[in-house]
């Protein structure tokens, strides 16, 4: 047994919420600059270049990347040999609480989702958590803004159903998503499970590299079609119109029922923040 | 770059052309969905508001708070969509100007054509940049809302873009 004492475990959580909302991911960075060489129109341009702009001031001043520092969702992949001591999911939570206070963050969490009575709160944030192998810990952190997040669809297709039925209801959902939440996207697919595992999955998708190829042939074929089709809508950076759309298309799948094949889309705004750190 | 100075006035509106950049020097009111959900009771009520919202611009935002020695945190629009339901209201009680990101609902457009109003997008998810371009800010009412309470954002050459001109221009349906 590995035991891991709370205060490196709150330091590591602290210096994920910094660098997730301060430093966009380097992949996404790269699929900017190249949308950026790519695209024709002035407007297009135009926007690329305050997105990459923005990156290089939120980075230098440690300012957040976006004023929507996001609903906290941390992915914890603890394994099977660790100990920690105390209440593991508390000292996350709180961890990610002060740091976003002290990093002068915006509280965005609304406590009663019915009454809306509450002042926003830094908290309680997310944490799926996965038992693994290994004596190590794996906190990943995605800090979800919420104008992308309200695109999020899912749908219980048949399992007759044609992978091209599945191609339209992705694009689909890119298309009502149009101007308002924020693109270029990144596009997360999950495919199978149960309705709410392929949600999961479709978030999950989210912290694929973007510019690494799925190890599955045929999934990395659909994610390039998927990713050319979305890229013909034309709602391009901002939707101001322009030839990105789309950064890139990321699927995951898993098994699911004989009777049944759900498919769930989340969509991330260009504004794609995650961070990872093992201890 | 044409610089627009507050006040917004329907002359200055009606020269505006959907598609047109300019940058704006100004006071801009941060109002989210909460603060738009109170604008619209109290004017539902006949009841005075908090502030006078004649010739005024709304800013879709929810501002981070200011480190140490900064004016204001990162302070990027929020989705317009989600404030269509108040914004004719809005609009009728005076607001002449709004900016946030993304499509706008037929009705707010046809508000926007009946009232001479204009809606502006900004640089969508730039906040960190766009606070560079805030001079001061001052909370003005619902302070209790937190970062959906309104502010007054004193800014100066804060980009712009003309999304839905006064005649129902849509930058939105061009691109399609
Ligand atoms: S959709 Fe993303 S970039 Fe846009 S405001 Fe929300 S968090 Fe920021």
């Amino acid at each position: 047994m590995r035991i891991i004492g709370h205060k490196i475990l709150k330091r590591a959580v602290y210096a994920l919420v910094t660098r997730a909302n301060t430093e966009l991911r380097s992949d996404v960075l790269r699929a900017l600059k190249q949308a950026q060489s790519r695209e024709k129109s002035a407007l297009a341009k135009s926007a690329l270049k305050a997105i990459l702009e923005n990156a290089a001031v939120a980075k230098k001043e440690k300012l957040a990347i976006c004023q929507d520092t996001g609903l906290p969702v941390v992915f914890l992949e603890l394994g099977q040999k660790v100990f920690v001591k105390g209440d593991i999911i508390d000292i996350i939570g709180r961890a990610i609480e002060e740091g976003y206070k002290k990093s002068y963050f915006r509280a965005s969490i609304q406590k009663d989702a019915l009454s809306r009575s509450h002042r926003p709160s830094y908290g309680p944030v997310i944490v799926h958590t996965d038992i693994v192998r290994g004596n190590k810990i794996k906190i990943t952190l995605l800090p979800k803004g919420f104008g992308c997040e309200n695109k999020a669809q899912v749908k219980m297709f048949a399992p007759t159903a044609a992978v091209a039925e599945i191609e339209d209801f992705v694009v689909a959902a890119v298309k009502q998503a149009g101007a308002s939440a924020c693109p270029p996207y990144v596009v997360g697919v999950g495919i199978g499970g149960t309705q709410d595992l392929a949600c999961l999955l479709a978030k999950r998708a989210l912290l694929l590299p973007i510019d690494k190829r799925n190890k599955s042939k045929n999934i990395a074929i659909l994610e390039q079609r998927l990713n050319k089709r979305i890229n013909t809508l034309g709602i391009g950076p901002f939707g101001y119109g322009g030839k990105t759309t789309s950064l890139a298309v990321k699927i995951k799948t898993y098994p699911t029922h004989i009777a049944g094949l759900p498919v769930a889309v989340n969509i991330s705004c260009h504004a794609l923040r995650s961070a990872a750190i093992f201890i | 770059m044409y610089k627009l100075k507050a006040p917004l006035t329907k002359d200055k509106i009606g020269k505006l052309r959907t598609g047109e950049a300019l940058v704006y020097d100004g006071i801009l009111y941060t109002a989210r969905d909460q603060a738009h959900r109170r604008f619209a009771e109290l004017i539902k009520k006949n009841k005075k508001l908090p502030i006078d919202l004649k010739g005024q611009i709304i800013y879709y935002c929810g501002p981070n708070p200011a480190a140490p020695g900064k004016i204001i945190g990162a302070c990027g629009p929020t989705t317009s969509q989600r404030m269509d339901r108040f914004a004719p209201a809005l609009m009728k009680a005076g607001v002449l100007g709004m900016v946030g990101k993304g499509e706008r609902s037929p009705d707010v457009v046809r508000a926007i054509k009946k009232y001479r109003a204009v809606y502006f997008a900004t640089y969508a998810g730039c906040g960190a940049l766009l606070s560079r371009y805030v001079k001061n800010k001052k909370i003005v009412c619902f302070e209790d809302l937190g970062t959906e309470a309104v502010f007054a954002l004193n800014v100066s050459n804060f980009p712009l873009l003309v999304a839905v001109d006064c005649m129902g221009g849509s930058i939105y349906d061009e691109r399609r």
